[in-house]
């Protein structure tokens, strides 16, 4: 049954401290951007995007079709011939361009990032938006300097590049695709996520404003479909895409045959691992920034807990009581920690795995926050007497969802931690330096957070082992899926 | 007086051992009179799932020795091979090769091998990097073995372009399990019997011989081999492998070359192919 911490409620509570709209501007529709102009879809068809924190419609968007498709592809190929040929000091002032534009535009861009995808506005406006204009900035440099990322190899461009977008982080991971791209001279067709695609679209307004040469980015938008006739493009070079391993596995099928190279950053089932030598009260917050942090929409989230036995009561202890005090509720306010689920769509996902999580026999504890009335919500979870065959274990939730297994030996918990098709990401809690780099040589995946989590930087590659993927998205190691060697 | 020659049984190298085929299937290599020279095994499914229990075992232990001593290790598998240079030769003629070219052939094997051996302790400092990141913490990126690797080696060159596609893998810390060339498998097994005299635990390095169109498809396809190394041209191979590699989301890496005679066909981004880039964070502040 579900129980309900009762024993830590504070006496006084926050006062609504919302983020102002007024400065605000969202056009009701918006159409496609193709070879530097925004243009109406072929077929005159548009969907809507909501607000997930109270249901309401923010604005119209174009659905783009087989057509547009092409139109875009197009569009990119023609600016292709111009763009890789462009003195590269020129193409690397017109990135550190768009840097500046986001910059100076960063709390619009903030704001409607939470309206759209119901992150806390706290998240949008310190990570996600500084770190999106941080990776433009940062590549914009590389644009000029290529020969030094890939000694004896004369590095070029690989042509027409498809990317698309998830809705966890949606300007960053335009950032984190768009930047490298245009760094080393290919040019983009790009879709946002169907839930999450206004910020895109602001970004082309800056695409437009920088002078960037027309095609040379077209920002088209739609969902699985638009998604589909991008892959299958018969002249498109390369895939990039973040999204389900599901889908990725499609999307590495459907290129076979084809000359497309393609970089997939998919699921994980992140592992968390706190000893009983960690600092226990800064281990706390670190599972709670690896688990909780953007509603738990995050590929590498620290979904796994594993704690050492001896110390597994006071963790769980405080845990709970640190759980507590998460606000849940109104993107918008500056004191909220948790923001509403992205989709009424993943809303269900998240809790049809509950419902598994209790079925299998897992007991869960969930804080009795109140959840608004309207909108998506999910209270913060966690999830006790588990073991690695749990579904809930085993299977990316992407929700604040967290399962906790034990354990005793160093042994034991790099096995259990490697158990799984995944390896993005993993976080290791210990004071003892030699017990810190065994586990991160020990651990499969990409990225290590040893005594923190969920930490990311336009410098630090990112990516996946196994099933999460292949290829690294920002630093040095970012550049090399934009190019191909003589 | 003439002596009758003792004739070489070929057989697989499975986790430093040579064991028969398990499926007791043979194919018949012949000299271009159409003599018989070998009965080579038909490796089955099963030699190839065993062969890839063997890598995944051994692989987290080759990817913990130290680059110096994976380094001496390679540098002493081309000790090994000069020293019976002349043997790989007359195999090479035995199998249809002129002279001149075995005899080149070999000597660029062994020199390849050493290549590979001088790079062991060196790629990580050319590939790695420190992160500077806009926050208090120490970010760095290293490179670590991909895991288990299927090689389907090519089918010219029968033993420098099996060397020239295993070195590199190896030297990274990953373990293989190489299907040799279907037409020229004789240097392969005799390669193995090099490795299994130059100190590379058993394991690291499987070789089957066989039929690509029978192996290929598992090779591609089995969830515990975590890249595919292909060499060759034909469409519909790569296009099995490409497929079947999406099931666990297998790396996939095609050679298209004909010739590894050339320098061009050793580098160490030959070594990065099959490696994955990690990166570690940790707070700078106390």
């Amino acid at each position: 049954m579900v129980q309900k911490n009762k024993t830590f409620k504070a006496s006084w509570s926050y006062d609504p401290a919302p983020e102002s709209t007024d400065h605000i501007q969202i056009k009701k529709r918006y159409d496609l951007y193709i070879d530097g102009k925004f243009v109406k879809p072929e077929n005159r068809k548009y969907f809507e995007t909501h607000n997930p924190a109270n249901d309401e419609i923010i604005a119209e968007v174009a659905l783009a079709e087989k057509e547009d498709v092409d139109k875009a592809v197009k569009a990119a190929r023609n600016a292709f011939k111009s763009w890789s040929k462009i003195e590269p000091k020129e193409r690397g002032k017109y990135i550190y361009r768009i840097a500046r534009l986001i910059q100076e535009r960063s709390k619009e861009f903030a704001v409607i990032e939470s309206l759209d995808g119901g992150k806390p506005i706290r998240e949008s406006r310190d990570i996600d938006i500084p770190l999106a204009a941080n990776h433009f900035f940062y590549y914009a440099g590389w644009a000029d300097k290529l020969a030094y990322a890939f000694p004896n190899r004369n590095p070029k461009p690989l042509g027409v590049v498809g990317q698309i977008i998830p809705w966890n982080f949606p300007l960053l991971m335009v950032a984190w695709k768009l930047a490298p791209a245009l760094a080393t001279g290919n040019t983009v067709v790009l879709k946002p996520a169907e839930t999450t695609p206004l910020t895109a679209l602001k970004l082309a307004e800056i695409i437009r404003d920088s002078g960037l040469p027309k095609g040379v980015v077209n920002i088209i938008t739609g969902a699985g479909k638009t998604g589909a006739e991008i892959v299958n493009h018969p002249d498109i070079d390369k895939i990039s895409f973040t999204g389900s391993t599901a889908v990725g596995k499609y999307i590495q099928k459907a290129v076979t045959g084809t000359h497309k190279k393609i970089t997939l950053e998919l699921g994980g089932k992140s592992a968390n691992i706190i000893f009983e030598d960690a600092a226990i009260d800064q281990a706390v917050e670190g599972i709670i920034d690896a688990i909780f942090f953007n509603q738990g929409h995050v590929c590498c989230a620290g979904s796994r807990l594993f704690i050492q036995e001896s110390v597994a009561d006071v963790v769980i202890q405080k845990l709970k009581d640190r759980m507590a005090t998460l606000i849940v509720g109104d993107p918008l306010d500056k004191n909220t920690d948790i923001g509403a689920i992205n989709s009424k769509r993943q809303l269900k996902t998240i809790e049809n795995y509950i419902k598994i999580g209790l079925n299998e026999g897992g007991e869960i504890y969930q804080t009795d926050c109140e959840l608004p009335k309207k909108g998506n919500w999910c209270a913060p979870t966690l999830f006790l007497n588990l073991s690695q065959s749990h579904t809930i274990v085993q299977e990316e939730i992407f929700g604040p969802v967290l399962a906790i297994q034990t354990f005793r030996t160093i042994q034991e918990v790099i096995e259990k931690a490697n158990n799984t098709p995944y390896g993005l990401a993993a976080g290791v809690w210990t004071q003892k330096g030699a017990k810190l780099f065994h586990l991160s040589q020990k651990l499969k995946a990409g990225v290590i957070w040893g005594n923190t989590f969920n930490k990311f930087d336009a410098t630090s590659p990112f990516g996946g082992y196994k099933e999460s993927g292949f290829g690294r998205e920002g630093g040095l190691h970012g550049l090399k899926p934009y190019v191909k060697f003589e | 007086m003439s002596r009758l020659n003792i004739n070489k049984t070929y057989k697989l190298y499975i986790g430093g051992k040579f064991p028969r085929t398990e499926s007791s299937r043979y194919y018949p290599i012949t000299n271009i009179k159409g003599d018989l020279i070998a009965n080579m095994c038909l490796a089955s499914r099963k030699d190839f799932r065993n062969a890839v229990v063997i890598a995944r075992k051994v692989q987290e232990s080759w990817a913990s020795t130290s680059a110096l001593n994976k380094g001496q290790i390679l540098y002493r598998i081309a000790e090994i091979l000069e020293g019976r240079k002349e043997q790989f030769i007359e195999e090479l003629v035995l199998q249809g090769i002129r002279r001149n070219t075995a005899q080149n052939e070999v000597e660029i094997s062994i020199d390849r091998l050493v290549y590979y051996a001088g790079w062991s302790d060196k790629y990580q400092q050319f590939f790695s990097s420190v992160n500077p990141v806009n926050s208090a913490h120490f970010n760095f990126t290293n490179l670590e073995p991909t895991g288990v690797v299927s090689i389907i080696a090519p089918e010219n060159q029968g033993l420098l372009g099996l060397i020239s596609v295993i070195a590199p893998a190896i030297v990274g810390g990953n373990t293989v399990i190489v299907l040799a060339s279907e037409n020229i498998p004789l240097s392969a097994i005799s390669f193995a019997e090099v490795l299994n005299s130059s100190d590379v635990p058993g394991g690291v390095v499987n070789i089957l011989t066989g039929k690509r169109e029978e192996l290929l498809s598992h090779m591609a396809s089995h969830m515990d081999v975590n890249a595919i190394i292909y060499c060759g041209t034909d469409q519909k191979d790569i296009k099995t492998i490409s497929e079947l590699a999406s099931n666990n989301v297998k790396r996939t890496i095609f050679h298209k070359k004909n010739d590894w005679l050339n320098n061009n066909n050793e580098s160490p981004y030959f070594i990065e192919k099959t490696q994955e880039a990690k990166t570690t964070w940790h707070p700078v502040k106390v």
